[in-house]
C-alpha cells in the first residue's frame, strides 16, 4: 500500500510496479486530476535519461509505452557519437500523456486510487512502518508504504519576490509530513528548482525561426511493438537570446530571488536559469533557446531554456526580446520552487529507508531532477516495497548491470546537496549499458521477479532468436572479394577485404553498416511491426508483403546512395545467385526489424570494444564487490583521513565500491581500507572466529547474485528455469495489507 | 596504560582478547615481535628492535636504567621511557644479573617505523650479548620477527603504502649507490607523484570527452589534434617511467659479463685491469686459467659480474678440457659475452671456431642489443615476466649481446704503423651503432673522444681481419691494452650501452619501477595505442573512452588502489594537484568548472585565483623536488595554506553579497584547505621515518 501525492508524472510507476507484483495498494494524490502531470517540460528522454527509460520498460515499466504512445515529435541525439550514447528524445502531448496514464493506472487490477493528503507516516514499535494517516484523519494500514512527494512538501514558489505556499503553480503543498519525518530522526534540507514561461503559439512568428523537425525514421522507447504506431509530427523552433535580453537581465539581477539573496536553495546545475547562465557565461552573447509544442489541443509553447525567477511584470518584456517572440502573449509566467527533499544517503539501494522498516523514498524527494530519474525509482521503490508486504528480501540492481542501478547506487553513496540529474558519463560501462540491449539486460530479471508478462516474455524470446540466427547467418555466409558487396564495403571503409570473408567481417569493417548489406540483398528484410495490425509481429517466418516491398525499395535505392565512383552493383538476384555459385550456404534471412538488425550491427561491429569493456566491468566489480561488514567502526581506523572516517561512518557503504565512490573519500583512503580490512580478516583468522567463515559465506552469495546481474548485462545470461509465473507471485503477495478505513 | 601489572601479560590471566592473541596461537599481527636488525655481519654495537603492543612492556623487564640503584621499588616500578629519548643502562636476565651495558630507546606509537610502539636495545657487538639479550626477551614473550615483518608491519598500518614498501626492500637489498638512490626515490613517493599526474591527465582527457556527450550544444567544438598531441605526450611520458623498470632491473640484479676467447689473448689480463685487482693469474703460458674466476665490479652504478674464462682450444688435458667446456657454458649464459682477440696476431681459425660455438652462425642479424628492450610489448613483457632483465631476456632468445675486444692494441698499432699507412677504412662505420646511440642520448665531452675513437676501432676490426660477417655480430669493437690498462673506459662505455642504460652512468635515475608497477604501466600504454587506433580510425567519440578508461583503470593499479570516480582520484594527487582540489569536490571537474559561478568574479578575480594557485603549484613542485628539505617544505605549506585561507575568506564574502550562490561551498573547502595546509606546515616532523 503506496501514498503518493503526485511529484513528477512518472512516479506512477511504483504503484504500478507493486500493484503488478499482487500486491494490494493505494494510491494516495493530492489531486486525482493531475495524475501524471507533466508540470515542466513535457519531455521523455535525453543523453543518459532515454537508456533509463529503456531500461525502465525492460523491466515492465509503463514510462517508455505512455511516450511512444502520446509523442508529438521524437529525435536521436548524439547519433555520430557512438552506439552506447545514442539518446532517443520525445516531446509528448502533456494533456494526452496525464489522461493515458491514468487510464494505466484505473485498468490496472489490485490498484486502488483516491485523493487525500499523507500527513503522518505511523511507525510501530519495532520501527516499522505500519500506516499513515491522512490530513482529514483517515489512517490507512500497511506493511510497505512510498513516498513521492516530488516538489510538493512545504513547497513554496516564487516569481519575483512574491511567494506563495505551492507544490507546483495552483497547487495547494503537502504540509505537516516533513516534520513528522523529522520526528522519526531523518535529516531533510531544501531544493530549488524552476520552470519557463509559457507563450501562445498562435502569437509567435516562427517565419525567421530554425525549425526543427522530428526524425523521419522515427525510434521508439519500449520494447513492445504493440505501441509502434507512428503519428504526425509537429516541429520545435529555435531561437536565441540577444544582447535586449542580457541587459535586461543584467539590470535586474537582483530582482531574482537566488541574486537578491531571498532563496538560498541549490538549483540545478545542469538545467540553469537564464540569468545563471548570463552569470556564469559573462564571455557568451547568445544563448539557443527552443520553442516547444506542449500538446496538439493546446496552443501553450515551453520556451525551453528560459526558466528565470524575475518577476512577472519583468518576464513578457525578456520574452520580447527574443526573435519571433516579440509581441507574443505569455499564457503561464516562470516561476521557481523550493521545496524539501531528503538525502538519499539516508535510504539503500532499494530505496528503503534505513531508519524506518517498509518506508520508502522516491523521486524528486531523494534530490533527483527529470521524470525518467523519478521513474526508476518507482520502478525499484514499488518494487522492494512490494516484495517487503510479501516478505522477500529487497532487490538491488548492481551500479555495473544498468543506468537504474548507477541511479540508486549514486543517490545513496553520495552525499547530494543539489538535484541530481542522470548523465551518460555517470555510467563507467555505458557501451555494455546500451539502449538496444536493455531487453537483454533486464527483462530476463524482470521475468524472474514477476514484473514481465508473459506476452512480452514471448516477445523477448521471439526476438532474442531472431537475432542470434542473424548473427549466425553473418558469420556464416562468405563473400569472394570480388563480390560487389566486398568491393562497396572496401571503397567505404578504404580497407582490403580479404578473401572468403564473412559478412559479419564486413560489417567489422569502419562505416560499413547493416543498409549496405540489404542493398546487396544480402541482408534480411526489414519486419515493420507499425504496420502490422495490433503490434503482432508479421510473419517472421513466410514472406512478408511489406518486407519484401521495403528491401526492394532498398535496393532501387542503392545506386542513387551507393559509394561512389564505383562501379554500379548489380540487381538483387545476380548477386545472390553469385553467392550461391561461390559455395556459401545462406540460411534463408528471416525479417528483421529495425532496431534488431542495428542490435545485431553493433554487436558485431564493436565486438572487441564491448568485450574489452565488460572484461574491465567485471574485474572492477570483483574488487568492488568485496562487503564491508556492517559493525565496522570507521572513526577508530586510525589510517583513514577525517574527512574519510566521517563520510564512511555516516553514509556505512555496502562495499568497497560504494565507499570508494563517496565524495571524500580518496584512493589513499581505499587502499589503507583494504589493509585494515586485511589486518583484520588476519586476527580473526587466528582467532578462529566462526562469525567470520559465515560473513564470508554471505559475501559469497551476494557476490555469485552480483556476478550473474553483470552476466546479464554482458548480454550472456542464460534464462534461468524460473518460470514462476506473475500468478504465484500474485499468491504469495496475498497478505498484503488491507486499507482500514476508520469511519 | 604505560605501567600495568606485569602479570597481566601473561596469557593465565586472560580477561581481554588481546591478551588472548598474544598465547600459543601461532604468528600473528598483534604479536610484539623481535629481531636483532643491525645484520649478520660482525660489529661494535648490535641492535636489537622490538615491536609491537608489549614491546615497551617487555623490554622493561629487562632494562634497568642508570642511576636508578638508589631509588625504591616503587620508583623503580614507576620508570618509564619517554618516547624518542635514548638512555643508558643495563640489560638484566632473570635472576636480576647484568648481561650488557646497553642503550635503549623507545619510540612509541605513531611515530615509529612500524606505527607501533618500538624499543631498539643497542648492545655490544659480537653476536653473544645480542643473543643473550635476544633470547631472554623471547622467553619474557616477544616472538622472533619473520624477514620483512617490520616493513610489513608498517604496510599493514598505513605507515608506508606498496611501493614505498618494495622501496625499503630494495634500499636494504641495493648493491650499489645508484640502486640505493632510486630505492630512496621510490621510498620518497617520486613515482606514486608522477604515475598520479599521469594518471590525473587521463582524467582530465576523459572527463573532456565525456562532456561533449552530455553538454553537447553548451561546450566548444572538441579540439581532435590537439587531443591527439595530448595523447602521444602522455604515451611518452609512460614510454619514460617505462624505461626505468629496465634500468630498475638492472640496478637490482646486475649484469653478468663473460669474456671468452682464445689461451693467451688476455682476457685475465682484462679482468685485472677492468676490476683493479690481481684476481687472476696472468702468465705468458696458454691455459693458465683453467677454472672461471669472477670479479665483482661496479659501472656505472650497475653491479657486474665479470667471468674469466678457460682460453678455449682442443686439449689433451683432461683438467683443461672439463675448464673449457665450463667456460662454453657459463660464457652462454652471461648476459653479455666479451669476445677477446689478440689484435697483433689478427682474426685466426682458432677464433673463427669460438665464434661459431660461441654464436653459432655468423649470418645472423646485428645490432640485437637495440631489440631487447626498445620496442616489441612482448619483449618488455616476457622479460619482467620472467625477472630477468632486458639484456639477459635477450640472450633467452638465444642472442647475447656480445662485444669485440681488439687486445693489445699497443703492440698491434706498432706493427699497423709499419704495414699500413694511411689504409682508411670505411667498411666498418655500421659496427659503430651501438656507440653511436649514446651520442644521441647526450653524451658529451667523452663522447666526442668516442666518435673519433670509432673510426679508428672499426679500422682497427677491419686491420685485425675480422671478416665482416663475424664483426657484424658485435655490438661494438673496442681497442685495449691490458697490460698497459688502456681502453678500459671504452670498455664500460660500450658495456653500459649494451645494457642499454647509458643514463645510469650519469646518476640520472630517480626512481624504477618494479615488475608489478611496470605491468600496470604496460597495460595503460597499450591502452593509449589502441587509443591511437580507434581515433585513426575515426570510431565514434564514444569509443575513445574504453581505452582511456583502461588506462586510468591500469595506473590505478600500481598501487594498491582502485578506481572510483573521478573525484576521488583527482583527490588523491596530493600537493601538485592543490589548485586542481578546488574544482573536485563535486563528480564531473570540467562540468563543474564549466558552471562554475567564477564569471561574478570578474575576469580580474579569476586571473587572480589561477595565477596563485599556477604559482603556488609552480613553487610546491620545485620545493617538493628538493630531497630532504623540511624546513622549505614546511614553509612551503604555511604559504599555501595562509592563501587558501584568504580564498575561503573571499568566497565567504562573496557567497554573503550574493554574488556566488557556490560560495558557501567553495569557502569551506577552501577554509578546510587552508587549515589543513597550516596544520601540516606547522606540525612536528616525524622521527620514525629513518629507521631502515
Amino acid at each position: 500500500m503506496e501514498q503518493l501525492p503526485p511529484p513528477q508524472a512518472t512516479a506512477r510507476l511504483q504503484p504500478l510496479a507493486a500493484a503488478r507484483l499482487g500486491a494490494k495498494t493505494l494510491l494516495l494524490t493530492l489531486n486525482l486530476d493531475r495524475i501524471a502531470w507533466q508540470p515542466c517540460n513535457p519531455a521523455v528522454g535525453g543523453p543518459a535519461k532515454s537508456q533509463l527509460v529503456h531500461e525502465v520498460d525492460a523491466l515492465g515499466g509503463e514510462i517508455g509505452k505512455i511516450a511512444d504512445r502520446c509523442y508529438l515529435q521524437k529525435r536521436v541525439l548524439n547519433a555520430s557519437k557512438g552506439p552506447a550514447v545514442w539518446a532517443l528524445r520525445a516531446q509528448t502531448d502533456k494533456l494526452e500523456y496525464a489522461a493515458t496514464m491514468r487510464r494505466v493506472l484505473e485498468e490496472t487490477p489490485n490498484l486502488y486510487i483516491r485523493e487525500g493528503m499523507v500527513t503522518s507516516v505511523e511507525v510501530d514499535s519495532n520501527d516499522e512502518v505500519c500506516g499513515v494517516r491522512t490530513f482529514f484523519g483517515i489512517t490507512f494500514a500497511c506493511k510497505a508504504a512510498v513516498l513521492t512527494t516530488g516538489t510538493f512538501m512545504n513547497g513554496q514558489i516564487w516569481v519575483g519576490r512574491q511567494s506563495m505556499a505551492a507544490g507546483r503553480a495552483g497547487e495547494a503543498p503537502s504540509t505537516g509530513l516533513t516534520e513528522r519525518l523529522v520526528e522519526l530522526g531523518f535529516e531533510t534540507d531544501r531544493l530549488k528548482t524552476g520552470t519557463p514561461a509559457r507563450v501562445d503559439k498562435r502569437t509567435v512568428d516562427f517565419s525567421g525561426l530554425e525549425e526543427q523537425p522530428g526524425d523521419d525514421d522515427v525510434r521508439w522507447f519500449s520494447f513492445d511493438p504493440a505501441v509502434h504506431r507512428p503519428r504526425q509530427q509537429l516541429s520545435c523552433y529555435l531561437t536565441h537570446t540577444t544582447a535586449e535580453t542580457h541587459r535586461i537581465l543584467r539590470e535586474n539581477l537582483h530582482e531574482t530571488p537566488v541574486y537578491g539573496g531571498w532563496v538560498d536553495a541549490k538549483g540545478p546545475r545542469y538545467c540553469p536559469s537564464i540569468e545563471d547562465k548570463i552569470v556564469r557565461f559573462a564571455d557568451k552573447e547568445s544563448h539557443q533557446i527552443f520553442l516547444e509544442p506542449e500538446g496538439r489541443s493546446t496552443p501553450e509553447l515551453y520556451v525551453q531554456g528560459f526558466s528565470t525567477g524575475l518577476p512577472e511584470r519583468l518576464q513578457l518584456a525578456l520574452l520580447h526580446s527574443l526573435p519571433g517572440l516579440e509581441s507574443c502573449k505569455m499564457l503561464r509566467p516562470a516561476y521557481a520552487v523550493e521545496y524539501d527533499y531528503l538525502p538519499a544517503h539516508q535510504c539503500y539501494a532499494s530505496l528503503e529507508t534505513k531508519r524506518v522498516k517498509g518506508l520508502f523514498f522516491s523521486g524528486q524527494l531523494n534530490g533527483t531532477t527529470g521524470y525518467e530519474e523519478a521513474a526508476a525509482q518507482g520502478l525499484v521503490a514499488g518494487l522492494n516495497a512490494a516484495r517487503r508486504a510479501a516478505g522477500q528480501e529487497p532487490v538491488v540492481l548492481p551500479r555495473e548491470s544498468s543506468y537504474i542501478g548507477t541511479l540508486m547506487d549514486d543517490l545513496v553513496t553520495k552525499d547530494l546537496r543539489e538535484p541530481y540529474r542522470m548523465l551518460t558519463s555517470r555510467s563507467e560501462y555505458r557501451l555494455v549499458l546500451r539502449s538496444d540491449n536493455a531487453d537483454r539486460r533486464l527483462t530476463p530479471f524482470g521475468r524472474q521477479l514477476g514484473l514481465v508478462d508473459d506476452r512480452r516474455w514471448q516477445l523477448y524470446q521471439d526476438k532474442q532468436e531472431r537475432i542470434d540466427a542473424e548473427r549466425a547467418r553473418l558469420e556464416a555466409i562468405r563473400v569472394q572479394p570480388d563480390h560487389p558487396l566486398a568491393v562497396a564495403a572496401e571503397a567505404v571503409s578504404g580497407q582490403k577485404v580479404p578473401a572468403a570473408a564473412s559478412l559479419a567481417d564486413l560489417l567489422r569493417r569502419p562505416h560499413v553498416h547493416y543498409p549496405l548489406l540489404q542493398r546487396h540483398g544480402l541482408g534480411a528484410p526489414t519486419l515493420d511491426f507499425s504496420a502490422g495490425s495490433e503490434g503482432v509481429p508479421v510473419g517472421s517466418s513466410s514472406s512478408n508483403g511489406e518486407a519484401a516491398a521495403d528491401a526492394a525499395a532498398t535496393t532501387a535505392a542503392a545506386p542513387s546512395a551507393g559509394s561512389g565512383g564505383g562501379e554500379q552493383p548489380p540487381a538483387g538476384e545476380q548477386q545472390q545467385a553469385q553467392v550461391l555459385q561461390q559455395g556459401a550456404q545462406p540460411q534463408a534471412a528471416q525479417p528483421l526489424a529495425t532496431a534488431e538488425q542495428e542490435a545485431v550491427e553493433i554487436d558485431i561491429k564493436y565486438e572487441g570494444f564491448i568485450r574489452r569493456q565488460a572484461k574491465q566491468l567485471q574485474s572492477v566489480a570483483a574488487k568492488h564487490a568485496r562487503r564491508l561488514p556492517d559493525d565496522l567502526d570507521y572513526r577508530s581506523i586510525q589510517t583513514l583521513s577525517m574527512e574519510a572516517r566521517e563520510k564512511l561512518s555516516k553514509i556505512r557503504p555496502r562495499d568497497i565500491g560504494q565507499a570508494s565512490r563517496i565524495g571524500g573519500v580518496n584512493p589513499a583512503d581505499i587502499s589503507n581500507l583494504l589493509v585494515y580490512l586485511e589486518t583484520r580478516r588476519r586476527t580473526s583468522a587466528a582467532a578462529g572466529d566462526s562469525s567470520a567463515a559465515q560473513q564470508a559465506q554471505r559475501q559469497l552469495s551476494r557476490k555469485a547474485q552480483r556476478k550473474a546481474m553483470v552476466a546479464a548485462a554482458m548480454g550472456e545470461a542464460q534464462v534461468s528455469g524460473s518460470e514462476r509465473g506473475s500468478d504465484a507471485e500474485a499468491a504469495a503477495a496475498e497478505e498484503a495489507a488491507e486499507a482500514v478505513a476508520a469511519a | 596504560m604505560p605501567r600495568g601489572d606485569l602479570n597481566a601479560l601473561f596469557p593465565e590471566d586472560s580477561s581481554s582478547s588481546d591478551e588472548d592473541e598474544f598465547g600459543e596461537r601461532g604468528p600473528s599481527d598483534k604479536d610484539t615481535i623481535v629481531a636483532i636488525v643491525s645484520g649478520a655481519q660482525q660489529g661494535a654495537v648490535s641492535i636489537i628492535r622490538l615491536s609491537g603492543e608489549l614491546a615497551v612492556h617487555i623490554a622493561m623487564m629487562v632494562f634497568r636504567p642508570a642511576g636508578t640503584e638508589k631509588l625504591s621499588s616503587k620508583e623503580k616500578a614507576d620508570w618509564w621511557p619517554e618516547s624518542h629519548r635514548v638512555y643508558y643502562g643495563h640489560a638484566v636476565d632473570l635472576m636480576g644479573d647484568v648481561m650488557d651495558e646497553v642503550l635503549l630507546m623507545a619510540m612509541l606509537k605513531p611515530r615509529s617505523y612500524t606505527a607501533e610502539d618500538v624499543v631498539e636495545i643497542h648492545t655490544h657487538g659480537g653476536g653473544i650479548s645480542a643473543q643473550r639479550v635476544l633470547e631472554r626477551l623471547m622467553e619474557i614473550g616477544a616472538r622472533l620477527a619473520r624477514p620483512g615483518e617490520f616493513t610489513m608491519r608498517a604496510f599493514l598500518n598505513g605507515r608506508l603504502d606498496l611501493s614505498q614498501a618494495e622501496s625499503v626492500a630494495q634500499l636494504i637489498d641495493a648493491r650499489t649507490v645508484a640502486a640505493a638512490d632510486s630505492a630512496l626515490a621510490g621510498l620518497q613517493g617520486g613515482l606514486g607523484r608522477e604515475i598520479t599526474a599521469m594518471r590525473q591527465e587521463c582524467v582530465d582527457l576523459l572527463v573532456e570527452l565525456d562532456a561533449r556527450l552530455d553538454f553537447d550544444e553548451d561546450l566548444p567544438p572538441l579540439d581532435v589534434p590537439a587531443l591527439v598531441e595530448r595523447i602521444n605526450q602522455l604515451t611518452q611520458r609512460l614510454e619514460a617511467a617505462l624505461a626505468t623498470g629496465r634500468q630498475g632491473q638492472l640496478l637490482r640484479t646486475g649484469l653478468q659479463v663473460a669474456l671468452v676467447g682464445r689461451p693467451n689473448v688476455g682476457k685475465s689480463s682484462l679482468l685485472n685491469a677492468l676490476s683493479g685487482t690481481e684476481r687472476a693469474i696472468v702468465t705468458d703460458i696458454a691455459g693458465t686459467t683453467r677454472d672461471i674466476v669472477e670479479a665483482g665490479i661496479v659501472i656505472g652504478g650497475i653491479p657486474i659480474t665479470l667471468l674469466d674464462t678457460a682460453g678455449m682450444r682442443e686439449s689433451v688435458d683432461l683438467v683443461e678440457q672439463i675448464g673449457v667446456e665450463r667456460s662454453l657454458a657459463a660464457a652462454k649464459q652471461a648476459d653479455i659475452a666479451v669476445m677477446v682477440v689478440d689484435a697483433e696476431a689478427g682474426w685466426t681459425p682458432a677464433d673463427d671456431d669460438i665464434f661459431q660455438q660461441m654464436f653459432g652462425s655468423s649470418s645472423s642479424s646485428s645490432s640485437s642489443s637495440s631489440a631487447a628492450g626498445s620496442d616489441s610489448d612482448s619483449g618488455l613483457g616476457g622479460g619482467w615476466g620472467s625477472g630477468d632483465g632486458g639484456a639477459a631476456a635477450s640472450s633467452k632468445r638465444g642472442a647475447a649481446p656480445a662485444l669485440l675486444v681488439l687486445n693489445k692494441s699497443d703492440l698491434a698499432a706498432k706493427q699497423r704503423q709499419q704495414q699500413t699507412d694511411g689504409k682508411k677504412a670505411q667498411t666498418g662505420s655500421k659496427k659503430a651503432a651501438g656507440a653511436g646511440r649514446g651520442k644521441k642520448a647526450g653524451k658529451a665531452a667523452a663522447a666526442a673522444d668516442a666518435t673519433a675513437a670509432d673510426t679508428a676501432v672499426a679500422a682497427a676490426a677491419a686491420a685485425a681481419g675480422v671478416p665482416p660477417a663475424a664483426a657484424a655480430r658485435f655490438a661494438a669493437v673496442v681497442e685495449t691494452s691490458a697490460t698497459k690498462r688502456q681502453g678500459m673506459d671504452s670498455l664500460q662505455d660500450a658495456v653500459l650501452q649494451l645494457a642499454d642504460a647509458p643514463e645510469l652512468a650519469r646518476g640520472g635515475v630517480a626512481f624504477a619501477v618494479n615488475e608489478r608497477q611496470s605491468e600496470a604501466l604496460i597495460n595503460a600504454r597499450e591502452a593509449l595505442q589502441r587509443l591511437q587506433l580507434s581515433i585513426a580510425a575515426e570510431l565514434p567519440l564514444d569509443f575513445w573512452s574504453i581505452d582511456l578508461r583502461e588506462a586510468v583503470l591500469s595506473l590505478g593499479e600500481y598501487d594498491v588502489r582502485y578506481l572510483s570516480d573521478e573525484t576521488a582520484l583527482l583527490l588523491g594527487s596530493a600537493v601538485v594537484g592543490a589548485y586542481a582540489l578546488q574544482h573536485l569536490m563535486a563528480p564531473h571537474s570540467a562540468y563543474e568548472t564549466y558552471w562554475a559561478p567564477s564569471q561574478p568574479y570578474s575576469a580580474a578575480t579569476t586571473q587572480y585565483n589561477g595565477l596563485g594557485a599556477l604559482s603556488m603549484a609552480a613553487t610546491t613542485a620545485s620545493v617538493a623536488r628538493l630531497p630532504g628539505n623540511r624546513t622549505a617544505k614546511k614553509m612551503l605549506l604555511k604559504v599555501t595554506g595562509a592563501s587558501w585561507l584568504v580564498f575561503g575568506l573571499a568566497d565567504l564574502y562573496y557567497s554573503r553579497t550574493g554574488v556566488n550562490n557556490n560560495g558557501g561551498i567553495s569557502a569551506a573547502i577552501n577554509v578546510s584547505l587552508g587549515s589543513y595546509f597550516l596544520f601540516k606546515g606547522f606540525q612536528p616532523v616525524a622521527d620514525g621515518k629513518k629507521s631502515g
